[in-house]
């Protein structure tokens, strides 16, 4: 496990919430930010904000360092092979879209087909649905086993000579099931497909290996990994993105501009039209120093443990169900559950009465409610910051709950 | 834990609701339908209503959701059956009101819904209290046009 004292680099942990000391249990919506963080946005905009690629001044060459900087430190965080082939945008929503409108425009046709999962979050849902729409291809579905996992055997069976892109989450945000992306890259490849990963849940606590995972496109969040709100970036294989074309147009990302024809820059600038988010880049750059002089291997064993903490504790609340994989090292760092016939908005409105945030809702992951036929859950998320404390704070938060509503029915 | 605010949210008459809700299923004979969901978090209702001549004759709905917005949705079945549409507007933006914790109309009975006031002091859960309520609306007035 990870020391306590990392929760003293995150300030707003650091807070009364309704008379009790908070406990924060909801990093797989957003994470918390590291005081060093806070530090780079407000040093930026403090003594070097200013437009990038273009002014001679110095404070021009201080932010485009700054920026390009941050985009080497996110090149060596994937181990991608070139600063190339990693453009910056809002998020993974918007990193994916690009890919279905961009790649998939371009390569996907009528009767090709397009292979998801029955768990994905509804933003590597909704890009398939509108490109399956848009080209007449038939968006495929690969179906989970009854714990929440994927059968390399399934995949086999739904990726077919006619399946174009793959598309899959690395780590679920509702089962927390880390899938077997490498596996299933090469079964999309020996079918001549490219193999699209949605790594939101991923970034914060896994070591992500590109090269080693083989993949031709990645997408990630910052904010889920201690960085800033809207800052994302796209992962993407250079031969690829260098026969691709960009879906924003306009100022920062053009090469010579005429009446009536452009061109665009090279990679990765060409994706990145209009004033870059230079600041958020910068923000993400200081969280990756954090995670990393910390380490991906010791943040992803300190959750393993926690979640394997939380699953046995919670296990012995009567009437809790926990979904998804029951093995803690199958799994990420959270827990979904739902406690007896308390609907969770209920349990979340509890818990927030004890100071602990917990999610309740479908998690944006409506189809995967459907598969688990539940309208909705509660979820508690861990990372770095997270104690034991905090799991046994939730579990007596829960057996509260529990009497609270046993009484009041 | 601050139990007084919980109880200010989850009175007993707003869990008796929720355990025995009024008018639950769906309206066989009904001539109006709406479906309403809360796509935040997931609720979802279905409010089936036989409007004639301006009377809310009868009105039956079927949901899923947590305790506030099905016993909302029970409370409000059983305030507007026999109202006119016109007076189950007026008390659509009433309880609007008392969600915004303003104040209220003093002649106006409210019966059970008083119970749902504390749910003003819950921001997060306003939207789960009007789900029902913005159906009906919703119902009523494109019966009425």
């Amino acid at each position: 496990m990870l020391s306590k004292d990392i929760r003293n680099h995150f300030p707003i942990l650091d807070q009364e919430i309704n008379g009790h000391p908070l406990v924060y249990l909801d990093s797989a919506a957003t994470s918390q930010k590291p005081v060093q963080v806070i530090e780079a946005l407000d040093r930026y905009y403090r003594f070097d904000n200013s437009n990038v690629h273009r002014g001679v001044h110095t404070l021009g060459n201080r932010a485009t360092d700054g920026y390009e900087g941050a985009r080497e430190k996110v090149r060596k965080f994937i181990n991608a092979k070139s600063t190339q082939e990693v453009i910056f945008m809002r998020g993974t929503t918007t990193a994916i879209n690009t890919v279905a409108q961009s790649y998939g425009r371009a390569n996907v046709s009528e009767g090709d087909e397009i292979v998801i999962t029955h768990m994905e979050h509804h933003s590597n849902i909704i890009p398939w649905q509108q490109l399956a729409k848009e080209t007449g291809a038939v968006l495929k579905y690969i179906d989970l086993e009854e714990d929440g996992t994927l059968s390399l055997d399934k995949v086999r069976e739904t990726i077919t000579d006619k399946t174009k892109i793959v598309s899959i989450m690395y780590v679920s945000n509702v089962l927390g099931t880390m899938n077997p992306i490498e596996e299933i890259t090469k079964i999309a490849h020996q079918h001549g497909a490219v193999m699209c990963v949605d790594a939101a849940q991923a970034a914060p606590h896994v070591k992500i290996d590109v090269q080693k995972l083989d993949c031709d496109f990645l997408a990630f969040s910052g904010h889920k990994m201690c960085g800033p709100t809207g800052i994302g970036v796209l992962y993407g294989k250079k031969d690829l993105l260098n026969n691709m074309e960009p879906i924003e147009f306009g100022g920062e990302m053009i090469d010579f501009v005429g009446l009536y024809e452009s061109t665009w820059k090279e990679l990765p600038w060409k994706f990145e039209g209009g004033t870059p988010i230079i600041a958020g880049a910068i923000g993400l750059g200081a969280a990756i120093d954090f995670l990393e002089e910390i380490g991906l291997d010791a943040i992803e064993q300190h959750e393993h443990e926690l979640a394997g903490y939380a699953m046995d504790k919670m296990s012995e609340i009567d009437g809790l169900t926990i979904y998804g994989p029951r093995d803690p090292d199958q799994r990420a760092g959270l827990v979904t559950f739902n406690l007896d016939d308390v609907h969770p908005h209920d349990v979340a409105t509890v818990l927030d009465m004890n100071g602990i945030a917990v999610r309740a809702g479908h998690h944006c992951a409506q189809p995967l409610m459907k598969w688990l036929d539940v309208s909705s859950t509660a979820r508690a998320s861990f990372y770095l910051y997270n104690t034991t404390d905090d799991v046994d704070r939730l579990v007596e938060g829960l057996r509260t709950t529990k009497e609270y509503f046993n009484d009041v029915y | 834990m601050s139990t007084n605010k919980l109880d200010q949210l989850y009175r007993s008459v707003i869990m008796e609701h929720y355990k025995h809700p009024k008018n639950k299923g769906v309206l066989e004979n009904g001539n109006v339908t709406i479906d309403m969901n809360n796509p935040t978090c997931g609720d979802v209702i279905r409010l089936t209503m036989n409007v004639e001549d301006d009377i809310v004759k009868d009105v039956k709905f079927e949901g899923e959701g947590c305790s506030i917005s099905m016993a909302s949705a029970s409370m409000m079945t059983q305030m507007i059956k026999g109202k006119t549409t016109e007076e189950a507007v007026k008390l659509a933006h009433t309880f609007s009101d008392m969600m915004l914790g303003k104040e209220l109309d003093e002649s106006i009975d409210l019966d059970d819904l008083e119970a749902l006031s504390g749910v003003a002091q819950f921001p997060a859960r306003i939207k789960c209290a009007t789900l029902s309520w913005k159906a009906m609306e919703e119902g009523v007035s494109g019966e009425s046009q």
